[in-house]
């Protein structure tokens, strides 16, 4: 316990750095947003000035940094200066598409590696294990803006059966009442299941895309893990004592084979927020990444900032989980 | 004699590897017989551990069989089905392994690793395994073994890790346990605490044991008999008097001349010249000691040939013993 | 014992590339990318920027190859001259980060103490962002010019090379021949650069061959998203977000060709790092 509490703080500093550095790199930006503005021409130097002051961008680095942080503290990521909204509804309202999306997509990945690992290391050599292989192989070699593309051109333009790859949802449907945000869940606590239907269909290309895309690294893991553990003392020692075979397996390997496939599938996740932006942009999916993708184009700092804050806050509670499952199923890490 | 309790009859064993087929063991015979301490000797790559995990059916897949028997009370349990085989080891025959510490799974509480054994083998209720794991430990005489039951491998130090593996191994009271290296990583006074208790318990239950070691002096003290194993044959078979008094093979002879307690004069101390020959090689000679044995003949090179009886109970396999 | 040595590694390097013919394809691809990259503007058939409305979105023929695309441009040309842009990025970014890296990751680790608790911090907060994240971020702050796409890529690289020689010095640091070197008067940076980083090369070029994979594919995601390589420049990325737009309507070719150019490329880089490591690391050899 005292461990997950000096973990939780320890992560304080990080997010801290985290702050100056998302400060930092969107300061820089080099377009000043004020001139990018002005750009209209019935603004005129006096609008200008009087929007960089608005903006805060007369005052010192150190002030300005200062006035962000106080913000902060109090929930206030800026405003979008693109769509008027603060940022912080902006994310509230589209964290939900990329969360249930990367979720899921991380669900199948784990769903289908571990158990394809796990057989592949039970017998190795075996038409599975070197399934196992390929899939790590190739699955690390394909970029998944391609294989979106792939699978959109393969499952919706020649087969027909995936739905028209724009967004979260049939045009022709209403949203579910809004609950979570994320519109299967929001549909099945409604009860109602055409419309679950609808976003789950949707749902499943782009979710494939970033699966296929996380299998790698898990099975890979899954595979070598247990591998070792197989041929370990300990499972020896079992095998000797006529344990059963699920015993062995599950009990005595499995469960220590774990140990780095939880820290592999935290890693896994942070590479899946990265992949998240490039699968939103190839589906139209209306995320945060989309939303990070305008906020460059358009120069809109202060979106950007939220975007990476939330991305970092994400990444670093993941690394959290991970060091909590880890404690729990390893005592040795408790000590 | 009666019947022995287990029977290695002919035993050949081959590895397969990346550099070729590995000839590990060759015809290797001995007996156990009831409520007896043997001791299985020899160098490292003799091939001792291999046999035993050949009797206990651990081998990794890289491992042949190629014939032989293991009889125990008179069944071949090479020719036991996978479940018989289960149902056999752990329950009438346990072995206990060289590194207690990476021997035990490191993240499961001891005692439900002695649990998971006891509700394998016997038909105890979920209620009266708990007691009866908690009675294994008292066996092996671990202080406060209630509290120790939920204590993991890294919290106790080897010896105490070694009791839980004889705690596992002796859990459901088998009739053959088998210490392959049990005392080789634990410091010197423990070593004779382990191997006391493996004796005190051995005679307890009337329990035979096959010490496997490279430490004649060792098995000199605790021993009944003494299998010599050389390059994956068996060179000589007696009781310990015997083989300390009287070693009929030059190899047991050099081993003896090789032991710091075993000689008189500390001027006799000899280490053993040569190394194992190369177990890859398909040329490999009948007497695989004689490329290191002074006392070779031409007549050691012609053929295979069996081990002779040379006096009660003592067996050589040797052209032209001492 | 030199050319015991050598004889050594020769012989699993034959091990190595003949005992797999997987390794040996992987090589050739290698050679052949390379060679793409080196000649790919003479090759090209045609002029991978010209365009012409009559010969727009055209499928694969004997005359286009990989087709057309909407300009009417010659996609196995522009593939083939985008080869060189892709991967003068790539080893650019990974050799750049691994130079720095190096040197950053062997300095703190030598001497410890104030720089070298403080530059970990600045690696943990970077590797606290999702990478790729944080590329974006970097080539958003930094403009969009291909200089700055090789420099992010080269960020994100970089705590993984600084991490890794940072170890590697700190293991050796004590040990007897830096010890000899220095009571035979070698100073400090004599001592870091001829005795400690000869020695850490061989698993900071593991990382490397291992890396490049990555780097071809986090430029490329980068480029697709618009960020970076700007259009007409031939880029893989750049060309499949341009045909992105004809898959729904079925002209695969603009944005497939393009596309499995890049997984080639980046399945050649693994198999080959993979293969490398074999060669130069017998302890992690599989």
């Amino acid at each position: 316990m005292t461990r997950i509490a000096l973990r939780l703080l320890s992560a304080i500093p990080t997010l801290f750095g985290v702050v100056i550095v998302t400060f930092l790199l969107t300061r820089v930006l080099p377009g000043d947003p004020a001139v990018f503005f002005a750009s209209n021409p019935s603004m005129s130097t006096d609008d200008i000035a009087a929007l960089r002051e608005q903006l805060g961008l007369d005052k010192s680095l150190i002030e300005q940094f200062w006035i962000y942080l106080v913000a902060l503290f109090q929930g206030d990521l800026g405003n979008s200066l693109t769509t008027g909204q603060t940022v912080m509804t902006e994310i509230i309202n589209r964290l939900p598409a990329s969360a249930e999306l990367t979720v899921f997509a991380f669900l199948l990945a784990i769903g289908v590696s571990l158990p394809l690992g796990l057989a592949a290391a039970l017998r190795p050599g075996s038409l599975i294990d070197h399934l196992s292989r390929l899939i790590s192989t190739l699955g690390v070699s394909m970029p998944t803006f391609v294989t979106g593309l792939l699978l959109i051109y393969v499952f919706y333009f020649l087969l027909g059966v995936a739905p028209e790859p724009i967004g979260r949802m049939d045009p022709f449907l209403f949203d579910p009442p809004k609950v979570t945000g994320m519109l299967t869940v929001d549909a099945l606590i409604a009860g109602d299941m055409e419309v679950f239907r609808a976003a789950f269909t949707q749902m499943i290309l782009p979710a494939v895309t970033m699966a296929l895309f996380a299998l790698a690294p898990l099975t890979r893991m899954t595979r070598a893990a247990m591998l070792g553990t197989l041929g370990s003392e300990f499972v020896r020692t079992a095998r000797a004592s006529g344990l059963s075979r699920r015993k062995i397996i599950f009990t005595y390997a499995f469960r220590n084979a774990l140990l780095p496939v939880v820290t592999t599938m935290g890693m896994t996740f942070s590479y899946m927020l990265g992949a998240n932006v490039l699968v939103e942009r190839v589906f139209s999916w209306p995320g945060i990444g989309a939303f990070a993708m305008d906020s460059i184009i358009n120069l809109d700092y202060a979106p950007l900032q939220g975007f990476m804050l939330v991305m970092a806050a994400i990444f670093i509670l993941v690394n959290l989980t991970t060091d909590i499952v880890v404690t729990i199923i390893d005592p040795r890490a408790s000590k | 004699m009666t019947a022995p309790l287990l029977s290695v009859q002919n035993l050949t064993v081959d590895f397969t590897t990346r550099s070729g087929m590995v000839h590990v063991l060759e015809d290797v015979s001995f007996d156990i017989g009831a409520g007896e301490i043997i001791g299985i000797i020899g160098e490292s790559g003799s091939g001792k551990s291999v046999t035993a995990y050949t009797v206990m059916g651990i081998l990794d897949h890289a491992a042949r069989i190629r014939s032989g028997r293991i009889a125990f009370e008179g069944t071949d349990v090479l020719q036991m089905d996978r479940r018989s085989r289960d149902n056999w080891r752990g329950k009438e025959a346990s072995i206990i392994f060289q590194n207690p510490r990476t021997a035990l799974n490191p993240i499961r509480a001891v005692g439900d690793q002695i649990a998971d054994v006891i509700a394998r083998h016997t038909p105890a209720r979920a209620s009266e395994v708990r007691g009866r794991a908690v009675a294994a430990l008292k066996q092996v005489r671990i202080p406060d073994p209630e509290r120790r039951m939920a204590a993991f491998p890294f919290e106790l130090s080897g010896g105490l890790c070694q009791r839980i593996g004889i705690a596992i191994a002796l859990a459901c009271a088998p009739k053959l346990l088998i210490a392959d290296e049990p005392t080789t990583g634990l410091d010197v006074t423990t070593q004779a605490v382990i191997m006391d208790l493996i004796r005190a318990l051995a005679s307890e239950r009337g329990m035979s044991v096959a010490l496997i070691t490279h430490d004649l002096a060792l098995a000199a003290e605790y021993c009944d008999r003494i299998v010599i194993m050389h390059a994956g044959h068996v060179v000589e078979t007696a009781k310990t008097e015997d083989i300390i008094a009287r070693p009929r093979h030059p190899y047991t002879a050099r081993l003896l001349r090789s032991v710091p307690s075993l000689v008189d004069r500390i001027d006799e101390l000899q280490a053993i010249e040569g190394s194992l020959p190369d177990l890859r090689r398909e040329d490999l000679p009948p007497c695989r000691f004689a490329e290191r044995c002074d006392r070779r003949l031409p007549t050691c090179d012609a053929g295979k040939f069996e081990a002779a009886l040379v006096g009660p109970g003592h067996t050589v396999a040797c052209r032209n013993p001492l | 014992m030199k050319s015991r040595a050598m004889q050594d590694r020769w012989d699993v390097i034959r091990h190595v590339v003949g005992g797999n013919p997987v390794n040996l394809i992987a090589f050739v691809l290698f050679a052949l990318i390379c060679l793409a990259a080196l000649l790919g503007p003479v090759l090209a058939p045609q002029d991978p920027l010209a365009t012409n409305a009559a010969f727009a979105l055209q499928p694969p023929s004997t005359q286009f190859w990989f087709g057309t695309d909407q300009l009417g441009r010659d996609i196995f040309s522009r593939v083939l001259v985008a080869t060189r842009l892709d991967l003068l990025i790539a080893f650019g970014a990974v050799g750049l980060s691994c130079l720095l890296g190096s040197l950053i990751g062997a300095m703190i680790g030598y001497w410890g103490g104030f720089w070298d608790g403080a530059t970990s911090r600045v690696v943990d907060v970077l590797m606290a962002f999702p990478l790729f994240v944080l590329a974006m971020a970097t080539v958003a702050a930094l403009g969009n010019t291909v200089a700055n796409v090789i420099y992010a890529t080269a960020v994100i690289n970089l705590p993984f090379y600084i991490r890794l020689a940072r170890a590697e010095v700190r293991v050796r640091r004590g040990l007897g021949y830096v010890e000899a070197a220095r009571v035979g008067g070698s100073g400090d940076w004599r001592i870091l650069i001829r005795f400690l980083l000869p020695n850490i090369a061989s698993p900071l070029v593991i990382q490397a061959s291992v890396n490049l994979g990555w780097a071809v594919l986090n430029a490329a995601g980068l480029s697709f998203l618009g960020l970076g390589v700007r259009p007409p420049t031939p880029e893989w990325g750049i060309m499949v977000a341009e045909g992105a737009r004809f898959i729904a309507s079925g002209e695969w070719w603009v944005a497939a060709f393009p596309g499995f150019a890049l997984m080639v490329t980046v399945f050649t880089f693994n198999l080959t790092g993979d293969a490398l490591r074999d060669i130069l690391d017998p302890r992690m050899r599989t």
